[in-house]
């Protein structure tokens, strides 16, 4: 919402005022006529609550913009029971327009498992098809270029990003992902052990899986992060890996990007960090996370979904 | 045929080439600005111009035609009449309805064109008198160029036109005037008309010739070849008649806290604009760019801004155009460009630089070598001279500046480009010196 402009200025149209010199006005372009800064953007800071989970993505402090993405909702299965879902995807920066990539997938992803559960399809499948319909809209992308984009550098690769997602029901706990935006559990009980639920496709995760590196020392070339997998035009063969986990405990699932999983590596670092109280505040345990890899350094977008299980009938489900 | 009440102005376009990423802490921010107009008659332009005018129409425009006909113009004598011919040539370039005159340039200017203070309208009848008052010339006298400026302001300031120009041509050094005298009737015309210089022999002053075509914002060469001048004040006519916006703009917005460098025209030619801002408003300023035709030309813009964080985003510098308008008001053309900054800890992406950026940066680099070069080699530093002109064969030859590379070449024995190895010339036609020093601004656009 656009503030009262102050001061003498014309009436009309009502500019914002500047947050970074609080004397200038905003232009038409979002930069301050006063200081020139750019003006905070709807993504560089997104909440979202909805019904039992809940998500938070934020820019950082070392990236101009955030490319990173969620979509959360909640849902009823055929038989009435209640189903909670959190996609995160994160942005190729190296690619073209990684920040509508990740807009893209997320809300296709999202959109397909909503339409999918109340349907019977079992979760599991619905995650694998909903992340084909998240490849398939960051496809459309590319085929519908930026001309500006295009004419500047032909050459420039097609958009692309990464993604996780998880389907909670009230027995089952079902993940999918492509790339390294991960999925972790954290029981509620914290002397049951937390674990991480999804393998990154990674330059280090494969070296490690290969048994050519030590865990250690394949995280720390210059490397490790090299995705080997992600959605996109540029992705020759997509694989999207599904698992489904059947808890025998509460707990709450930890959907992220690598700029939180960047600080609290391991499932034990992440369940350090997650509030006590998160299955039942999702927001404020999301907000904690984010402002634990901000008080980190912030390098990359920080977007993180909490998502309790089981699943509990909510008054209302969003369809 | 269409009538236009009010003359439009082709379209312009202004495009920005920079890389908007700084390291932490980095604050020099760099740009280059392709302003491009169209819409006089350009076919196959993306742009949907109409066409401004018809064909042999034009807007309404005036000219002066400035000749040297100081003692010198007589030796040889071929220099006067070459010069006839030349004048002759461009008054045969006018277009029908173009107002102009001719004024014989020595110590004083004197009126050879109609006469009485006044403008001619070009048309069968005038054109033919004007070729039979060129005859009148005679070479006798001395050179002050600023009377000769001073009065085709004066005959251009009679007429209600859109388009004002002149064309000068000398001979000689200008020294019946102190520079002062030259300057201030310069400045006194700077904005109000422009001009293209032209110094025919060897017996000019290449920084006389050069400093006015910079001030009245039109071109300069030699012609060391008289017989070289008809077709060239033809060409210098053709292109004056193809102007069809006078006294247009670069408006330059930065925020507060920010410091413009330099604001310079980089192609055709190097250009220095930075002290010719006029404030406009608050942290906005104009800086001319004469008349336009259809062309394109390259700005270099350097803006220093306060260091901003990690990820911070701002805007260095907003650009447009505009034209002055009579009552004090301007026009604005529409066209805009921004200049960003963007600090991220990208190393990758903060120390790349610019191709457009580096390229002109050399260019700018080149025409500085040469000028330094010769300067030097005037004054006898031979080892300062080869380095500088060495480093001119090198930037030259690296950016695929032929043409300087050519002119060079007639001063210096090239040993191996790549390297700007050089030896300088024992002996140096001064035709050559002079045209390498005249053409050291020229540059070349990106290779692509």
């Amino acid at each position: 919402m656009a503030a009262e402009p102050v001061g003498q200025h014309s009436a009309g149209d009502a500019a914002a005022v500047c947050v970074a010199c609080r004397a200038g006005r905003v232009d038409d372009d979002g930069y301050c006529e006063n200081c020139g800064h750019a003006q905070p953007r709807e993504r560089d800071h997104m909440e979202q609550e909805c019904g039992p989970l809940a998500a938070v993505s934020d820019r950082g402090l070392r990236h101009h913009r955030n490319e990173d993405a969620f979509g959360v909702g909640t849902t009823a299965l055929p038989d009435g029971s209640p189903a909670s879902v959190a996609i995160v995807c994160d942005g190729v920066s190296s690619a073209t327009r990684p920040d509508e990539a990740s807009a893209a997938a997320s809300r296709a992803a999202s959109e397909s498992l909503l339409a999918a559960l109340p349907r019977g399809t079992h979760p599991q499948q619905a995650m694998h098809d909903a992340i084909i319909a998240a490849s398939d809209a960051v496809n459309a992308l590319a085929d519908a270029p930026d001309p500006a984009a295009r004419e500047q550098d032909p050459h420039q690769n097609a958009p692309a990003c990464t993604i996780v997602g998880a389907v909670v029901t009230q027995g089952l706990l079902v993940v999918g992902w492509v790339g390294d935006s991960r999925a972790y559990w954290v029981p509620v009980d914290r002397s049951a052990p937390a674990a991480r639920l999804t393998e990154d496709d990674s330059w280090a995760a494969q070296m490690v899986a290969a048994g050519l590196m030590g865990e250690a020392e394949a995280y720390a070339d210059h490397r490790a992060h090299a995705i080997t997998g992600w959605l996109g035009a540029d992705a020759y063969e997509l694989e999207p890996h599904t698992a489904s986990f059947k808890p025998d405990r509460p707990g709450v699932v930890v959907v992220c990007t690598d700029g939180l999983w960047n600080y609290a590596e391991s499932a034990d670092d992440m369940a350090e960090v997650v509030p006590a109280d998160a299955a039942v505040r999702p927001l404020h345990g999301a907000r904690v996370l984010v402002g634990h890899a901000l008080d980190g350094g912030g390098h990359d977008n920080v977007t993180v979904a909490l998502v309790p299980f089981p699943a509990v009938p909510q008054g209302a489900g969003s369809a | 045929m269409a009538i236009f009440s009010k003359p439009n102005v082709p379209q312009f376009s202004v495009d920005v080439y920079q890389n908007e990423y700084l390291p932490e802490g980095g604050s020099e921010v760099n740009a280059i600005v392709t302003v491009t107009a169209t819409g006089g008659g350009t076919i196959g332009s993306a742009l949907t111009a109409p066409h401004v005018y018809s064909p042999g129409e034009g807007p309404s425009a005036a000219v002066v035609l400035m000749v040297d006909c100081s003692g010198s113009m007589d030796y040889p004598p071929t220099k006067m009449r070459n010069a006839r011919d030349a004048t002759a040539a461009a008054i045969d370039a006018l277009r029908d309805g173009v107002h102009f005159a001719v004024v014989g340039g020595t110590h004083v200017a004197k009126e050879v064109y109609p006469g009485a203070g006044e403008l001619a309208v070009a048309d069968a009848a005038t054109r033919d008198q004007a070729k039979e008052a060129l005859r009148k010339l005679s070479a006798g006298g001395g050179t002050a160029i600023g009377t000769w400026l001073r009065l085709a302001d004066r005959l251009l300031a009679s007429a209600d036109v859109a388009i004002r120009h002149g064309i000068l041509l000398t001979d000689g050094r200008n020294e019946h005037e102190s520079p002062e005298d030259l300057k201030v009737a310069l400045d006194s015309c700077a904005g109000r008309f422009t001009c293209d210089a032209r110094g025919v022999g060897t017996d000019w002053e290449v920084k006389e010739v050069t400093g006015i075509a910079s001030a009245l914002l039109g071109t300069a060469d030699i012609v060391a070849d008289p017989s070289g001048l008809a077709a060239d004040f033809t060409q210098m006519m053709e292109t004056a008649m193809g102007k069809e916006v006078a006294d247009v703009s670069l408006r330059l917005w930065t925020p507060v806290g920010t410091a413009v460098k330099f604001v310079k025209q980089v192609a055709p030619t190097v250009e220095e604009l930075t002290g010719r801002r006029t404030e406009t408003g608050p942290r906005a300023g104009d800086y001319p760019l004469g008349s336009w035709g259809d062309e394109s030309r390259d700005y270099h813009v350097c803006v220093e801004v306060p260091p901003a964080g990690i990820g911070r985003e701002m805007l260095a510098a907003r650009l447009s155009l505009v034209i002055a308008q009579p009552d004090g008001s301007v026009q604005n053309l529409g066209a805009q460009g921004l200049v960003r900054a963007v600090w991220t800890d990208d190393m990758a992406a903060s120390t790349a630089i610019h191709p457009q950026v580096a390229h002109y940066t050399g260019q700018a680099e080149l025409a500085h070598a040469i000028q330094e070069g010769l300067d030097l080699r005037k004054a006898g530093d031979i080892d300062g001279a080869t380095a500088k002109l060495g480093r001119a064969v090198q930037l030259a030859s690296a950016s695929g500046n032929a043409d300087t590379a050519k002119l060079l070449a007639k001063v210096v024995d090239v040993v191996d480009a790549a390297t700007g190895t050089v030896r300088l010339k024992a002996k140096v036609e001064e035709a050559d010196e002079m045209t390498l020093e005249t053409r050291s601004t020229k540059t070349v656009r990106v290779k692509k």
